[in-house]
């Protein structure tokens, strides 16, 4: 289920020195509009939430897992390095698993992780908002690694597409087309830190059950999929 | 005893059809996979190093089919044509990677490297290493398992003089071991150097098979085209129709030169300038004009 070798692999190339940059803009421009808002306004239990929810949640989160989750494995299968992997008796769910586990882990640590820090510094964590925010960034990482993970297999261009998601749907077609928003990561990750704030500082539109289980189907389904296509990945020869 | 096994294998992408109704079988010992660019030699390696899957027809190892079969590679070293090997790391970290992928360690990296003499550069990165020596890990990479069959996809390029003989000769080794070892290539003398046996793939059809004196034979006895330019064409022209070994001459007026068409190339290019200097005639130009690779080959399959 987990390969080391693969894990090690895949770390080092997510975290080489100019991925390991881009990962951490967005994360840093949280953290210092953080500290900006509060030296001006003060702290403020809406403003915390609008933060973290209108930038945090809705833009960091999703562009750190397109980056992390379609690097897991696109660049390999771009330059034709993954042969290594894949010529050796290594089951193919494995490499799919482990190079999950690590998207999840990046995905994680460079979004929840300042989340939780700008909740602090907006406003020291007042009414759980910003446990409830490191929660959803959490749970959003873990199902945003899987879906973009997976588009790294299938697509050349998953990188443009995955920001298309991210951009697109997640933050502009879901606040125009209320259906969009059933579908939509955010919404289900939303639901889960409502329930951990008692206050109506976080709204979603689905319900913690509907949330939870799109949750995971979606994890799921798109890793065992990613497993697939991964088995029958065919690598063209230059010719 | 590891053989693989090429049974009816068809691949086409689309509409094109890139190898096409590829029956053979590779044994022991060293064999080249001979062809020109865009014969369809990868499209074949890719199939026998289960990475496509064929259209038609199957690849088995010793009976065992190598598409969707991750086991498989316990039995196989790849050495892929494309450069992409995880820059980042140093030679050292690529190869015991690729050990530990099959279970082993630093110990059996270590062998390989010593094998393909990179111990030197082992700890540089792999993105400051020439082609050779990326050639050089990928091999450490392939042999770390010491598999029974080996599939080296164009293992030449780019690589210079010594590091070829280097390397021709370290396959010629495997080969003695009595490991199944394939290489492709597009440049006859390679093949021709190392091979025990020759498989000829022209334009995704297997053209010839056997060993290589069979198919140089054939190369040889082929009609061979010249453009030759003398002091006197028309005499050159008259002495040369004589022998046997000249089937054809076509004097071209646009060119101001001969063309000559030669049956038996051994006995013509002793023929010709024996032939200019007995009539006093000066040649000026005498050039091969269909030496191509391509033109050898459409002959193969013509053959």
């Amino acid at each position: 289920m987990y390969d080391p070798t693969v894990a090690r692999l895949t770390y080092r190339a997510l975290l080489g020195r100019r991925r390991a940059l881009i990962l951490g803009i967005l994360p840093a421009l949280l953290i210092v509009i953080s500290v900006l808002v509060r030296a001006l306004s003060g702290t403020d239990d809406q403003t915390a939430s609008d933060l973290l929810g209108g930038f945090g949640l809705a833009t960091m989160v999703p562009i750190i897992g397109v980056i992390a989750g379609t690097g897991a494995i696109g660049p390999e299968i771009d330059d034709g390095s993954v042969v290594y992997l894949l010529a050796k008796p290594v089951k193919r769910p494995t490499i799919i698993l482990t190079k999950l586990f690590v998207a999840i882990a990046v995905t994680m640590a460079f979004s929840a992780l300042p989340m939780m820090i700008s909740g602090l510094i907006l406003n020291g964590n007042g009414q759980q908002v910003a446990v409830a925010y490191t929660v959803a960034a959490l749970v959003a990482s873990i199902a945003y690694a899987a879906m973009f993970l997976l588009l790294g297999t299938v697509s050349r261009h998953a990188v443009i597409f995955g920001l298309v998601y991210a951009l697109v749907w997640e933050a502009l077609f879901g606040s125009l087309v209320s259906g969009a928003r059933t579908l939509s990561v955010q919404q289900w990750a939303l639901a889960v830190a409502k329930k951990v704030t008692d206050s109506d500082l976080v709204t979603s539109d689905v319900s913690l059950t509907t949330g939870t289980v799109l949750l995971v189907v979606v994890t799921v389904a798109t890793t065992w999929y990613a497993g697939q296509k991964l088995r029958a990945l065919t690598l063209a020869g230059e010719e | 005893m590891t053989t693989l096994n090429i049974d009816h294998v068809s691949r086409w992408f689309g509409n094109v059809v890139a190898v096409n109704d590829v029956t053979m079988t590779i044994g022991p010992g060293v064999t080249g996979l001979l062809g020109p660019n865009g014969a369809g030699k990868s499209t074949l390696i890719g199939m026998m190093g289960g990475f496509l899957a064929p259209s038609t027809g199957s690849v088995t190892l010793d009976g065992r089919p190598v598409w969707r079969n991750e086991q498989i590679y316990r039995h196989i070293g790849i050495v892929p044509e494309r450069e992409g090997m995880y820059d980042f790391l140093t030679g050292r970290e690529f190869v015991v990677a690729n050990a530990e992928l099959h279970g082993l360690g630093a110990k059996e990296a270590q062998r390989a490297l010593a094998t393909v003499e990179m111990e030197y550069a082992q700890d540089r990165k792999i993105s400051t290493y020439s082609k050779g020596m990326r050639q050089r890990v990928k091999m450490a990479s392939a042999l770390v398992h010491e598999p029974s069959l080996l599939l080296l996809d164009e293992p030449f390029n780019g690589m210079d003089p010594r590091q070829r003989m280097q390397l021709m000769e370290l396959l010629r080794r495997m080969g003695d071991e009595g490991r199944t070892v394939l290489f492709s290539s597009h440049i006859l003398e390679e093949v021709e150097q190392l091979a025990w046996h020759i498989e000829v793939i022209v334009a995704g059809r297997h053209a010839a098979s056997g060993d290589f004196r069979k198919i140089r034979r054939l190369m040889t006895d082929r009609p061979h085209r010249y453009l030759v330019r003398s002091s006197d064409d028309r005499a050159l022209a008259a002495a040369l129709i004589a022998d046997p070994s000249t089937s054809g001459i076509e004097v071209d007026h646009t060119e101001g030169a001969l063309r000559v068409q030669a049956v038996d190339f051994g006995r013509f290019t002793t023929l010709l300038p024996r032939v200019a200097k007995d009539h006093g005639i000066r040649l000026l130009t005498v050039s091969p004009s269909d030496e191509s690779l391509e033109s050898v080959f459409s002959y193969l399959v013509a053959a």
